[in-house]
C-alpha cells in the first residue's frame, strides 16, 4: 500500500514538473507584462500600461495585422488544398502517384533557413520578390504538407464502403463527398487547418528572408523589437497571442474531442 | 422493378480471371443466392450487376435496358453492405432519406416515404437514433429500409447476415423474406452459407473459379447436382468414382453402383456417383434391403457423432469415410466398430460425368 502512495505522489509530482517546464516561462512571461517595471524588477507592481501603449505602436499593429490575414488566407487555401489532394490521393490511383505521396513529405524535414532561402531566390528569379504576397505563397507552400498528412490519416479511417453506399443510392461524385465524406474527415480538415494556422502564424525564419521592412509579420517585428531594445509591450503582444491561440486550440479540442472521438 | 440478364459477362484482374463467360438470367420479382467459395467470383458479379465495375466483355441488362456502361449512381439499384455502410454522421432516419434527399424530392415526401420504409423493418420508432446506438440487427434493417425507399428496380445483398450471430441470422433470414415478398423485388444475394441459400432463395446460381456451376432452384441443385462441386459445396455427399455402366458406375473393387438419375455418360467412361447421407440405410449385419436393385456395401463404423435429433455414422469401407446421417426414431444406435450394411436406392443416386 506504502508503495502504491509514494509511487502515486511520484506520478503527480512528474506531472507537475512537466506542466512547469511547459508553462512557466509562459506565465513568468504573461505575468510581467502586467509589471510596471520594464525591467523585469520586482516587487511586482501591476499596471495595464504596455497593453495601453501597444495600442499606440502603429508598426506592430500593422504587423500583427498582417499575421493574422496571412495566417488564415494561408488556412483557407491550404487547408482546401491540402484536403482536395488527399481525397484525390486516397480515391484515384494514376501514374507517379506513389513518387508524388512519397515526395510531399520531405518538405516537413528540410530546415526552414533551407526553405526561406531556396524560395527568397525563386521569387525573385520569377519576379515576385519580396512582400506579403511572396509571404503568403511560402506560407502555402509549407502547410499544404501538414494538411495532407493530418487529413490523409483521416481519411484511413474512413469506410470505402460509405461513399459507395451513397453512390448506390444514386449520389453523385459531389453529393458523395459533401455529404458522406467531408463530414467523416472534418475532424482532420480542421486539425489540418489549425497546423496550417499555426505553421503560418508561427512562421519567423521563411517570413523573415521574405519580408521587407515596410511589410511584416508580427514574429519578425517582434524580432526587429527585440534587437532595437526589448519593452514589455513584446510580453504584452505575446500573451495576447496565447490567450487567443490556446483559446483557439482548447475550443477545437472540446468541439472535435482530438484522439477520444468514436 | 426489373428482371437482370447477365449474359456472357468476362472480368478479369490482371491475370485473374475473376469471371469468365458467365450468363444468368433473374427473372422479375425472384429471390437469388449466388453462392460460392471465397474468390469465386460472386461478389465480382453482384458488383458488375450494381455497376461499381464494368465488365470487359458480356452483356448486363436490368428491365431490359443495357447497362453494362453505366454507373451505379443512374442504374437505379437498392444494396445491402455486409458491414451495412450506415452514414455515422447521420440519424436513423436520415440515413434512409439519403437517396431521396440526392434525388431532390420534397421535405414532406421524403418524411412520409422514409416513416413508411422504417415501419416496414419494425424500426418506426427509432428513426432519430445514430446508427451506433442500434445493434447488428437493427443496422441491417435500417440498411435495408435504406436501399429500398428509392424503389430500385432490383436490390442486391452482399453477405447481408454475415455478421449477425446465428440465432439472429435465423430471424433475418425469415424478415429478409417477408420483407422481399411484400415489395415484390426482384432480389440479388450473395452468400457463401449454404444453408442461408438454400432456405431462402427462389434459386440458386452455384459459382467457382469464376465460373457458373450449376443453376437452378434449390430442391433442382440439391437432388440433382451436376459436379462433385456442386453436390459437396451444396450439402454433404458421398461420393463414388468408377468407370460408366450404362446404369451406374462400377467401383476400383467391381462393386456396381446403380444410379436412376444424372448425367448420361458412355459405358467405360469415368464418373462418378453422388448420394446424400441422409439417403443412406445403415443396419447391422446382413438385412436384406427393401429392393432388389438396391445399392449395398459393407462397412465397419469408425464414429457414431450424435446430434439429439440424429446421429451422424462415419463407415469405413476399402479406403474410404462414408458418412450417413440417421434421424433418432427410437431404434437401436450402433456402436463403433461394429461392422454394418449400407444401402440406398438408385432413385437416391445421381450420376455425375467426369
Amino acid at each position: 500500500m506504502a508503495t502504491t502512495r509514494i509511487l502515486e505522489w511520484l506520478g503527480r509530482f512528474y506531472v507537475v514538473l512537466l506542466l512547469g517546464f511547459l508553462y512557466l516561462p509562459i506565465i513568468i512571461m504573461g505575468a510581467m507584462s502586467f509589471n510596471a517595471s520594464p525591467f523585469y524588477q520586482l516587487p511586482f507592481e501591476w499596471t495595464t500600461d504596455w497593453y495601453a501603449s501597444l495600442w499606440q505602436n502603429d508598426q506592430l499593429i500593422a504587423a500583427t495585422r498582417n499575421s493574422i490575414e496571412i495566417a488564415v488566407i494561408t488556412t483557407i487555401i491550404s487547408t482546401a488544398l491540402g484536403s482536395m489532394a488527399s481525397l484525390a490521393l486516397y480515391r484515384y490511383e494514376f501514374r507517379g502517384k506513389k513518387v508524388l505521396q512519397a515526395l510531399l513529405f520531405p518538405p516537413i524535414a528540410i530546415p526552414w533557413l533551407i526553405t526561406g532561402t531556396a524560395m527568397l531566390i525563386f521569387f525573385f528569379g520569377v519576379g515576385i520578390g519580396r512582400g506579403l504576397i511572396a509571404i503568403l505563397l511560402g506560407h502555402v507552400a509549407l502547410a499544404l504538407p501538414y494538411v495532407i498528412v493530418v487529413v490523409s490519416a483521416r481519411l484511413q479511417t474512413f469506410a470505402p464502403e460509405l461513399e459507395e453506399a451513397a453512390r448506390s443510392l444514386g449520389a453523385n461524385q459531389w453529393q458523395v463527398t459533401m455529404r458522406v465524406t467531408l463530414p467523416w474527415i472534418m475532424p482532420g480538415v480542421i486539425a489540418g487547418g489549425l497546423f496550417a494556422f499555426a505553421v503560418s502564424f508561427d512562421q519567423f525564419v521563411v517570413s523573415y528572408f521574405l519580408s521587407t521592412p515596410g511589410q511584416t509579420t508580427l514574429p519578425v517585428e517582434i524580432y526587429a523589437a527585440i534587437r532595437k531594445g526589448f519593452t514589455p509591450e513584446i510580453n504584452a503582444v505575446s500573451t495576447i497571442i496565447i490567450v487567443v491561440s490556446m483559446g483557439l486550440m482548447l475550443l477545437t479540442a472540446r468541439f472535435f474531442k482530438f484522439g477520444g472521438e468514436k | 422493378m426489373a428482371g437482370v440478364q447477365v449474359a456472357n459477362v468476362s472480368r478479369s484482374f490482371g491475370a485473374m480471371k475473376a469471371l469468365d463467360d458467365v450468363s444468368i438470367d433473374f427473372a422479375d420479382g425472384g429471390f437469388y443466392a449466388l453462392l460460392g467459395p471465397s474468390g469465386s467470383g460472386k461478389t465480382t458479379l453482384l458488383r458488375q450487376i450494381a455497376g461499381f465495375d464494368f465488365p470487359d466483355a458480356g452483356r448486363i441488362a436490368i428491365g431490359g435496358e443495357s447497362v453494362e456502361r453505366v454507373p451505379v449512381e443512374k442504374r437505379r439499384i437498392g444494396m445491402v453492405f455486409q458491414n451495412y455502410a450506415l452514414f455515422p454522421n447521420m440519424s436513423v432516419a436520415d440515413n434512409v432519406a439519403f437517396g431521396l434527399s440526392v434525388r431532390g424530392e420534397a421535405k414532406a415526401t421524403i418524411a412520409a416515404e422514409v416513416q413508411r420504409a422504417l415501419d416496414l423493418v419494425q424500426l418506426g420508432k427509432l428513426g432519430g437514433r445514430r446508427p451506433h446506438q442500434l445493434s447488428g440487427g437493427q443496422r441491417q434493417r435500417v440498411a435495408l429500409a435504406r436501399a429500398i425507399v428509392t424503389k430500385p428496380r432490383v436490390l442486391l445483398l452482399d453477405e447481408p447476415l454475415g455478421a449477425l450471430d446465428k440465432a439472429l441470422r435465423v430471424d433475418m433470414q425469415i424478415e429478409l423474406k417477408r420483407i422481399q415478398r411484400e415489395i415484390g423485388i426482384t432480389t440479388i444475394f450473395v452468400t457463401h452459407d449454404q444453408e442461408e441459400a438454400l432456405t431462402m432463395s427462389d434459386r440458386i446460381g452455384i459459382l467457382r473459379d469464376g465460373r457458373l456451376v450449376q443453376e437452378g432452384p434449390p430442391e433442382e441443385i440439391y437432388d440433382r447436382p451436376q459436379s462433385e462441386f456442386a453436390a459437396t459445396f451444396l450439402g454433404d455427399a458421398n461420393i463414388f468414382r468408377g468407370d460408366a455402366t450404362g446404369s451406374g458406375i462400377r467401383l476400383q473393387d467391381g462393386t456396381t453402383i446403380n444410379a436412376a438419375s444424372g448425367a448420361s455418360v458412355p459405358a467405360g467412361a469415368k464418373a462418378s456417383c453422388a448420394v446424400r447421407p441422409e439417403r443412406i440405410q445403415i443396419s447391422t449385419g446382413s438385412a436384406k434391403p427393401d429392393r432388389v436393385d438396391a445399392n449395398t456395401l459393407e462397412g465397419k463404423v469408425s464414429k457414431r457423432i450424435f446430434a439429439g435429433n440424429s446421429s451422424t455414422y462415419f463407415v469405413d469401407r476399402e479406403g474410404q469415410t462414408l458418412k450417413v446421417i440417421v434421424q433418432n426414431t427410437g431404434a437401436e444406435r450402433l456402436a463403433e466398430g461394429e461392422p454394418v450394411m449400407l444401402s440406398w436406392s438408385p432413385d437416391s443416386t445421381v450420376l455425375i460425368a467426369a
